[in-house]
């Protein structure tokens, strides 16, 4: 952080000019955007980029000579390199586009850790993963008869660290764990994992999806195997995400989709797959979603990671106090490092009834199992509540929910 | 669009109170339903007596809408003839997803029009509609054997 940006504090109304759909009213009533874990909304400079990827630059990629598509080359590769340097990659050859974080994990399960799977071998993951981090697992354990084991966590949806290593064995070939916990907002000790699964020779992915718009991730300083993340949860178009892969291990790992693209020579008897990390990269890739992700990151990084992390800090303490004194209400995920995050049940009301009527408020939260079903199994709860934040929320956002949650407990409880 | 055409009193009141609330160990049909999106889960039991329905209860929990929404069908149907279940369930499909002709009768929902406002959300017309398929599902399970646990 410069000396400049610790001494000038985020200001968040200034920052919701720039994203023009906070401006959008909501059955007649301001936004106050509470569901930026199932995706963030998008600044004008992201949305300008897309324009203008379509306006002046549509092409092919590292296909034509021709100058639209130099221009889309450019745009494309530029924002691997943004990506590169934004979360500290070896090199822009570590970084492989996919739709988002699903497809990268994925990607690792069929062409890292499908060949090395036998019989009876373990893939460890923990309890708080996102349904994206537990089926691609189970169809390469089904593939190959391996199994698949899930870590514990507390009542306050914290891992349990000791139990974690414990599960490691000489059977684990394999571990997925996320960063940030999308249903709690429990932030993991990734770094101490993966030096346990080093310190035994396994291999590690982290599911970055809910961690990088919120905080600085340094790839190399994690020592990660594999992290995978989503351009859309950081402010980035739909449909782009990428692998953040150690050159050696894309070296080493297969194909995992075949096409144009993916290929350095194509013959009948026989091909050559290009070089990393297009090998992973067959057909057509989504440019202007690549476009608009350079764009979030140069956004992001002009705000600063450390200045969004501190403020909205500051903003889910304030948020977790202030929803605490709506009566009835209670909090599922209370682990001492949070992100982001605040699950809830509220007393004599369903969740499902919640999100219904504080969207007549214009306020928008998520409800349901949040793709996370394992832990709301462990919370026995059917569904929850779940706001969460980014930098451009306000106090004045959460005192509307609140308002909101005491007219669901006047309408139904 | 207004909230209270959708959580009228008398769904309030259902809700709160859910009417045949109860598991029934002597029904001879009986029927699970899921919704997976808000994690609505209910039991559906009948006790068929000839043509007609002489019994019916549910048990379970989800949101106010699927809770009112199938206590509302155990206090229409208790006494129905099987005929007349199946087709109210074939009327109250469309009477939810806002498909029923303005000049289809409508006499005959009674209190399940309550349920009508659904129409204007569709994320929740599954919630009003489970209790519904569920019906279909216990009444269509003719001739197997039914499990009272």
């Amino acid at each position: 952080m410069s000396v400049a940006e610790k001494l000038i504090a985020l200001d968040p109304l200034a920052l919701r000019a720039d994203f023009p759909i906070l401006a959008e009213r909501i059955h007649g009533k301001p936004l106050a955007y509470l569901d930026n874990a199932a995706t963030a909304q998008k600044p004008q400079a992201v949305i300008d980029a897309v324009t203008e990827y379509y306006t002046h630059m549509n092409a092919n990629v590292h296909r034509g000579v021709h100058q639209l598509s130099e221009r889309a080359t450019a745009a494309y590769e530029g924002a691997r390199e943004k990506l590169a340097r934004f979360v500290n990659a070896a090199s822009p050859r570590e970084v492989v586009f996919t739709r988002g974080t699903t497809e990268a994990i994925n990607l690792v399960a069929q062409s890292f850790v499908r060949p090395k799977l036998k019989p009876g071998d373990e893939v460890l993951v923990s309890t708080m993963e996102h349904h994206s981090n537990i089926v691609p697992w189970q169809l390469v354990c089904e593939q190959t008869g391996a199994k698949l084991v899930a870590a514990p966590i507390n009542e306050r949806g914290e891992l349990l660290l000791d139990e974690f290593e414990k599960l490691i064995n000489e059977r684990t070939r394999f571990i997925g764990i996320v960063h940030v916990s999308n249903a709690l907002g429990t932030v993991n000790p990734v770094r101490k994992i993966i030096d346990m699964a080093h310190a035994r020779g396994i291999a590690v992915l982290v599911d970055g999806a809910q961690a990088v718009p919120h905080a600085r991730v340094d790839v190399q300083a994690l020592d990660a195997d594999f992290y995978a993340l989503s351009g859309h949860k950081m402010y980035a178009p739909t449909g782009i995400g990428a692998l953040i892969a150690k050159a050696e291990h894309l070296e080493a790992m297969p194909p995992w989709q075949g096409g144009g693209e993916m290929i350095r020579m194509v013959r009948f008897d026989r091909s050559i797959w290009n070089d990393i990390p297009h090998k992973f990269e067959a057909g057509t890739p989504n440019i202007a979603g690549a476009a608009g992700l350079g764009a979030a990151i140069d956004y992001l990084e002009a705000v600063g990671m450390d200045r969004i992390a501190a403020y909205e800090a500051e903003l889910l303490d304030w948020a977790t106090r202030r929803l605490e004194q709506v009566a009835g209400l209670r909090i599922v995920g209370t682990a001492r490092d949070k992100a982001g995050v605040i699950s809830f049940m509220l007393d004599g009301v369903h969740p499902h009834d919640i999100g219904t009527i504080v969207d007549t408020h214009g306020v928008a939260i998520r409800t349901g199992h949040h793709c996370a079903m394992p832990v709301m199994e462990f919370f026995n709860v059917p569904a929850t509540a779940r706001a969460s934040i980014a930098f451009y929320n306000t106090r004045e956002d959460i005192e509307r929910l609140a308002a909101a949650l005491e007219d669901c407990r006047r309408m139904l409880a | 669009m207004d909230l209270k055409d959708l959580y009228q009193d008398l769904i309030v009141d259902h809700n709160r109170r859910p009417r045949n609330f109860r598991r029934m160990p002597d029904a001879n049909r009986v029927a699970e339903g899921f919704n997976p999106l808000c994690g609505d889960k209910l039991t559906l039991y009948l006790k068929l007596d000839g043509g007609t329905i002489s019994d019916v209860s549910f048990e379970g929990s989800g949101c106010a809408i699927s809770v009112a929404s199938a206590s509302l069908l155990t206090e229409r149907l208790k006494g129905a003839t099987v005929e007349e279940a199946e087709a109210l369930f074939a009327d109250m499909i469309p009477l939810l997803t806002g498909k029923l002709p303005e000049n289809a009768p409508r006499e005959h929902f009674r209190k399940l029009a309550a349920l009508e406002g659904v129409k204007e959300y569709p994320s929740r017309v599954k919630c009003a509609s489970l209790s519904w398929h569920t019906l279909e599902a216990a009444l269509k399970n003719a001739g197997q054997p039914v499990t009272t646990e």
